[in-house]
């Protein structure tokens, strides 16, 4: 399974468009839903993350179950630079990205020439040693407690100037890092990188045998996505006011995968950010009636690895060619929706 | 008249795995626009040779040269950028892509600007007509958009062999191509490869011998990971060690 490449390869499509306005109107009805803002922030965040997780495992085919590592180091480099250095955001966000890239960067060298099941244990491993550092290396991470009181730095962008302290200011800037992420990955898949990383993924072998250093894209992808799980990092410290261990854990990496899998990241770009949807609505609303929400959660995980591998995004996309093949026609925008 | 190289020379190759000797003392050549061919029985070592040959398996003795140059144990990759391109004995092809697609991602126009991150590919109309053409070269014409999972198996074949043709070859080793098929698509394909054999030099390791037979100029036998006998087909059919391992017959 690969997600659908055939529609939709302009700059903006309508999924994004239908994103967009729902992230940016989120605010005014969230709270009328019985949910917070903060939410928004944490929802957004995790999508990004999601995103630049897909493109390793839904457009690479490489599992990674040590992702955590990257969003791990991405937050601790953002708060180191605001809590040694400046309070900056932008040197904040590109200490972060860079960081998780330079990590990501190392452990791809060394784990790429292996595949399936070899290289998802060597990125456990891995991410194993990055969590293990964050705890031990007192001096720099602040051990187990983490890194905290990490400063919510403000925006200046061209003789424009605005506090994050407040959650609705942070939101609008994480929509807008969404918004660009959305827009540069999805160009990027589209794009010859893309289609090649997707031949990877289906004949790892046979792309060899027609000229492409595969060792080379799979070091590559493995770095822009550790970088965008840098980037989300770098959010979430923001968000949180710190930076702790917990995120690298082999539980949080688990989480990245089952929202990218439970949404559809095997069969479409937007599998992810449905997914990261399902489980924090999960996690507020289930968690509001049971504090046994991750074991129903983890019921909901299995059901769909078992009966519907496709994900949400994929159950989406049956229905529709059932219901275009009822009608004997086209269903039209509603099955191109999700591509 | 001077002495002119073939265009592909492999020389006292020597391969093992483990305590298995699979190639022992290999020497072959392959002229330039030939079809040479190679048959043995099974187990005989003919696939092992393939992946030496073409990068997949370094030999551990021996070289192998291409067009005067050293090739041995360079990776797949670099082999094919120098113009040798392989098909498979089970189909090896990009299963979620298109027929057009699988085409697509193994030009070399394609592969060369493969880092770039922002160009489509669905809009590059040159490389699209470029593949179109080679399916159409290999029978596949108003197939583009279909999977190549959802072809025929006799499809798949063509689609094989197309996804070799794409980097543009100067030689194409196929590991047997009649695998698996019926007898019209074998004919087709047969004369797929005699309209292919007019502009490339070609390796063929088949197990039907008149398909073989008819197609090569010259035909090397392997058989206990050496090579017992080659000529051309005329003179094969009458070679006593041919003959003494049971080839001959079929032939």
């Amino acid at each position: 399974m690969t997600p659908n490449r055939t529609t939709g390869e302009g700059l903006v499509t309508r999924p994004m468009l239908v994103l967009f306005a729902l992230l940016l109107s989120l605010p005014l009805w969230i709270e009328r839903v019985g949910l917070y803002q903060y939410l928004g922030i944490e929802i957004v965040t995790w999508m990004i993350y999601a995103l630049g997780f897909n493109l390793l495992l839904g457009y690479t085919g490489l599992p990674s179950f040590g992702h955590g590592a990257y969003f791990g180091v991405g937050a601790y480099a953002f708060g180191l630079v605001q809590l040694r250095l400046v309070e900056s955001l932008w040197l904040g966000l590109v200490a972060g990205v860079v960081a998780a890239m330079v990590a990501g960067l190392l452990v791809a060298g060394l784990i790429s020439h292996r595949r399936g099941i070899y290289y998802a244990l060597m990125t456990i491993a891995c991410g194993q040693v990055f969590w293990f550092v964050s705890v031990k290396w007192h001096s720099v991470t602040g051990g187990e407690d983490g890194l905290l009181n990490i400063a919510r730095p403000t925006l200046s962008l061209a003789g424009f100037s605005v506090s994050l302290r407040a959650n609705l200011a942070l939101y609008y800037v994480a929509v807008a890092v969404l918004a660009l992420t959305v827009v540069g990955l999805w160009r990027l898949v589209h794009s010859r990188f893309g289609k090649a990383l997707q031949a990877i993924k289906q004949n790892e072998m046979r792309a060899g045998f027609v000229g492409y250093n595969v060792w080379l894209y799979k070091c590559l992808v493995f770095t822009l996505s550790a970088g965008i799980a840098g980037l989300a990092g770098s959010l979430f410290a923001m968000a949180q006011k710190s930076a702790y261990p917990d995120v690298m854990s082999l539980h949080s990496a688990g989480l990245i995968v089952m929202m990218t899998l439970i949404g559809g990241g095997f069969v479409s770009f937007w599998g992810p950010v449905v997914g990261t949807a399902v489980f924090f609505l999960a996690r507020d609303l289930l968690g509001a009636f049971t504090e046994t929400w991750l074991l129903w959660y983890g019921l909901m995980f299995m059901g769909i690895v078992l009966f519907k591998p496709e994900g949400i995004v994929g159950a989406w996309q049956d229905l529709v060619r059932r219901r275009r093949a009822g009608r004997g026609g086209s269903a039209g925008f509603l099955s191109r929706f999700w591509s | 008249m001077a002495h002119v190289e073939p265009l592909f020379v492999a020389s006292h190759l020597h391969k093992r795995f483990g305590h298995q000797v699979v190639l022992e003392e290999i020497n072959l050549a392959f002229r330039q626009g030939e079809v040479s061919g190679i048959m043995g029985p099974n187990g005989a070592g003919k696939t092992t040779c393939f992946n030496v040959l073409t990068g997949r398996y370094k030999p551990d003795r021996g070289h192998v040269r291409f067009a005067g140059e050293d090739i041995t144990g360079l990776p797949p990759r670099t082999i094919a950028r120098k113009g040798i391109s392989r098909s498979f004995q089970l189909i090896n092809l990009f299963n979620d892509y298109t027929a057009l697609e699988n085409i697509l991602v193994a030009l070399p126009e394609v592969r060369d600007r493969g880092f770039n991150m922002t160009q489509s590919l669905s809009r590059d109309s040159a490389a699209m007509d470029k593949a179109a053409e080679i399916l159409r070269q290999v029978g596949l014409a108003g197939k583009e958009r279909e999977p190549s999972k959802m072809l025929s198996y006799g499809d798949r074949r063509a689609l094989e062999i197309a996804v070799a043709l794409a980097p543009r070859p100067r030689i194409l080793f196929l590991d047997e191509p009649t695998s698996g098929m019926g007898t019209q698509a074998t004919i087709r394909l047969a004369a797929l490869l005699a309209e292919i054999k007019r502009h490339l030099t070609m390796v063929i390791i088949e197990h039907d011998m008149k398909f073989l037979f008819d197609l090569a100029d010259r035909i090397s036998v392997i058989h206990w990971g050496q090579v017992i006998a080659e000529g051309p087909p005329a003179e094969l059919r009458a070679n006593k060690w041919v003959q003494a391992s049971n080839l001959g017959k079929l032939a």
